[in-house]
């Protein structure tokens, strides 16, 4: 713990998600004390929601967006302009050894004391795996090097075990091969593409980066911009963003709990949750047209023509229910089958205290007993207005994993059959106003891989200045690389399709 | 043992859940999909614009003097244009056929083009050579995993991708073709080739969705190729984003002839 000196301000702006303020009124630190002041808060408690850079001239100054889960509140502060090093936050927060790592490509400002400082994404032209992988040496450790390329229909990503045997030492994951280029083509915008890119930073989380993108420009804009008061959308698109969020919850956790069935070769919930999954993604369909709601939401609500009706809630809840009770009895299967539960207990545990200490986000964290969800912790929208119970499940193993995802989707499918019986009476999308100038909304939205953070900071004339994204994945491969620690390395398949993270919502 | 039973009585009870298409008729779009754009550009209005200026990834060019183009191939089908043309020259078909062989054929506007040119099978040669079975490798080149998901869910239980023989295997080495998503990412390139290279000839290239086709929301971006065929020879496109699997299953069936 240490103390700002006494000219700057004591304590980070409070603000609360989906607010937004002035850029002047974020205090700033110079670069040492800020790393300090910014250690002090994750001493007491606080998790790293996201850590940037903010480009001034050839200089750089570093951001911290902060949660503070049990008070409800984000806080954010800055350094002052700096260059070339700073003292590293990760030797004390462990949590922000990739964000220091982004800082680094991004700007080129070195955090001394950095113990594995390498690229996140950018290839330097010789591809984003090469370079330096942690070796264990000895007589009979060997290596052995995955991807790109995977055997399966699915992203690519380097993955570099170290083994003794079958037993994994360590597992490094480098990722980088998807980057687009997200980040930076939004700088000078909002341009007519960032709506449709945002959709697809994570192309099966499209409703929960929308939300994020369209919140944080909604509070942007609006009567009293940049003072906390920014416009809004309109109640009837905020509950529809909240139903549709769930609908991507609940056909990714189906998904996942019938990956993990096909996995273990346990077909018969394999084939009913493959089918089940389809069933969720055509609700959304029915809503917008397209199974992973692209389009539905837009800056300042969703779009207009997609009523949802009481004839359409009234098919949708029908169709609801087959999907609910079909997941009951595929989900009843699993847990009463004791083969499978053996292959999922005590496979790829993350204990509580490590799962803190690397701030995981999402089922991940839950599965280590930690309640820790933004619809509970930092509600926004319609969350506001209506709450979904926190699902955790202790032991961080596979079985727990596997088992959050079961208690989440009986949570949102109560939460659908809830709100399609009452949508609010007003209008889908309200015109967006210009955005406040100099000024920087945090939004977050409970994805269901966990928590999505958006923030834009304007420049003088109310266009984009800087646009970061941080996608729940981001938090998360740590966590599967430290599951992996001391399992056979034929549990790897396994114990990644629990975490099913995104590749390209890390590379953005 | 009790829940064995359980399982193979519901089984039992649920019958075959494989969806009759394309024996039978193709199950429908969702409503609100709209399916495949047509343009008459004979119907649009003097200098208009409307179209061009709301598409969010410039799949529409209205040059000069000359009748509005659409090129489906960049289409993420947001409906944008449908809804600011003022005279009705741009429609949705509700058809959920839109794979075509060509990249020109994905071109919509000019006389006598209002509307997709569909995808024909490949050559007798090749056919010959493949018998009644197709493999293939994916490579997710940057794809967001909405192509990859609407992929894989061609191999469960209600599309059943494996009756037709076509299956997706582990190497590349054992395929005779790549299906592509994805705008194919500076980083992604070189393992792209490197997969395209250690497939047998004489291979086939599936451009899946509009990122592999044109670069979809990523066009013209410095970290992205704007598609595949920057970087390897593509027989056929499938447009969306992502395509609807319907769409996808057409595009495959009628690569190897069991639609027409």
């Amino acid at each position: 713990m240490s103390t700002p000196r006494s000219d700057s301000p004591r304590r980070f702006a409070t603000i609360v998600n989906g607010a937004s303020l002035r850029w002047s009124d974020v205090p700033e630190w110079p670069v040492a004390a800020f790393v300090d002041a910014t250690a002090a808060e994750l001493d007491r408690g606080a998790r790293l929601c996201a850590w940037f850079g903010v480009s001034e001239g050839a200089a750089t100054r570093l951001v911290a967006v902060l949660a503070a889960d049990a008070e409800n509140t984000l806080s954010i502060g800055r350094s002052e302009p700096t260059s070339r090093a700073y003292p590293a936050l990760t030797p004390r927060h462990a949590q922000a050894h990739l964000f220091e790592r982004e800082v680094w490509e991004q700007h080129g400002l070195v955090p001394e004391g950095h113990p594995w400082l390498k690229p996140v994404r950018l290839d330097h032209g010789r591809g984003p795996a090469v370079g330096d992988f942690f070796r264990v040496e000895g007589h009979e450790v060997h290596e052995v090097a995955v991807g790109p390329v995977h055997a399966g229909i699915i992203e690519p990503g380097h993955f570099r075990f170290q083994c003794a045997g079958e037993e994994v030492l360590h597992l490094e994951i480098a990722l980088g091969y998807q980057h687009r280029g997200v980040e930076e083509s939004m700088a000078g915008g909002p341009g007519r593409a960032a709506l449709v890119r945002v959709e697809t930073i994570a192309g099966d989380s499209t409703i929960a980066h929308a939300t994020a993108y369209a919140s944080a420009l909604e509070s942007l804009s609006g009567p009293e911009p940049g003072a906390g008061e920014g416009a809004e959308a309109p109640m009837r698109a905020q509950w529809l963003r909240a139903v549709a969020l769930e609908l991507e919850r609940l056909a990714n956790h189906a998904g996942d709990l019938g990956a993990l069935a096909g996995d273990i070769a346990f077909l018969p919930s394999s084939a009913a949750f493959g089918k089940i999954r389809g069933d969720f993604l055509n609700l959304t369909a029915m809503i917008c047209g397209n199974r992973f709601g692209r389009g539905l939401v837009r800056p300042g609500g969703c779009r207009p023509d997609l009523e949802l009706d009481t004839s359409l809630a009234a098919a949708l809840l029908g169709r609801l229910r087959v999907a609910m009770a079909e997941s009951a009895e595929a989900a009843a299967w699993l847990w009463s089958d004791s083969s499978v539960r053996e292959r999922l207990e005590g496979t790829g545990a993350i204990s509580r205290e490590m799962a803190e200490e690397i701030g995981m986000v999402g089922p991940a964290v839950r599965a280590c007993g930690i309640v820790r969800d933004v619809r509970f912790d930092h509600p926004a929208g319609w969350h506001r207005f209506a709450q979904t119970p926190v699902s955790v499940w202790p032991g961080g193993d596979v079985l727990a994993r596997a088992r959050v995802r079961w208690l989440e989707i009986q949570r949102s499918g109560a939460f659908l059959e809830e709100q399609l019986a009452s949508p609010p009476e007003d209008e889908l999308i309200a015109p967006l106003g210009p955005l406040a100038p100099y000024s920087i909304a945090v939004s977050l939205v409970e994805g269901w891989r966990g928590e999505v953070c958006h923030a834009a900071l304007t420049d003088g004339a109310g266009l984009i200045r800087r646009y970061k994204i941080v996608d729940p994945s981001f938090h998360n491969w740590t966590g599967l690389a430290l599951a992996m620690r001391g399992q056979a390395i034929s549990d790897f398949p396994l114990c990644n399709k629990s975490f099913n993270l995104s590749y390209c919502g890390v590379d953005l | 043992m009790a829940e064995l039973i359980r399982i193979l009585q519901h089984r039992v009870r649920r019958g075959c859940e494989t969806m009759a298409y394309p024996d039978g008729p193709a199950p429908p779009l969702p409503e609100r999909h709209g399916g495949v754009l047509r343009l008459d550009a004979a119907k649009c209005a003097e200098g208009c614009d409307a179209c061009v200026t709301v598409c969010p990834t410039e799949a529409i060019a209205r040059p000069e003097g000359r009748p509005a183009a659409l090129d489906l191939g960049r289409c993420v089908f947001c409906s944008a244009c449908v809804g600011a043309c003022p005279t009705g020259a741009i429609t949705k078909s509700g058809d959920h056929r839109m794979a075509a062989r060509a990249r020109g054929d994905l071109l919509l506007g000019g006389p006598g083009e209002e509307e997709v040119r569909l995808a024909g099978e490949l050559g007798a040669t090749l056919r010959a050579l493949l018998g009644r079975s197709l493999r293939l490798r994916q490579v997710s080149a940057g794809g967001c995993n909405g192509c990859e998901a609407d992929t894989n869910v061609l191999g469960t239980i209600g599309w059943d991708l494996s009756r037709f023989g076509i299956q997706f295997v582990a190497s590349p080495r054992h395929a005779d073709g790549l299906l592509i998503t994805g705008p194919v990412t500076r980083n992604m390139r070189a393992a792209l080739e490197g997969a395209y290279t250690a497939v047998p000839d004489p291979k086939i290239v599936i451009a899946v969705g509009a990122c592999a086709i044109a670069g979809g929301p990523f066009v013209g971006l410095p970290q992205v190729s704007d598609g595949a065929e920057s970087v390897v020879p593509v027989d056929l496109f499938i447009p969306g984003c992502p395509p609807h699997p319907l769409t996808i299953l057409d595009g495959l069936l009628r690569l190897v002839g069991r639609v027409k």
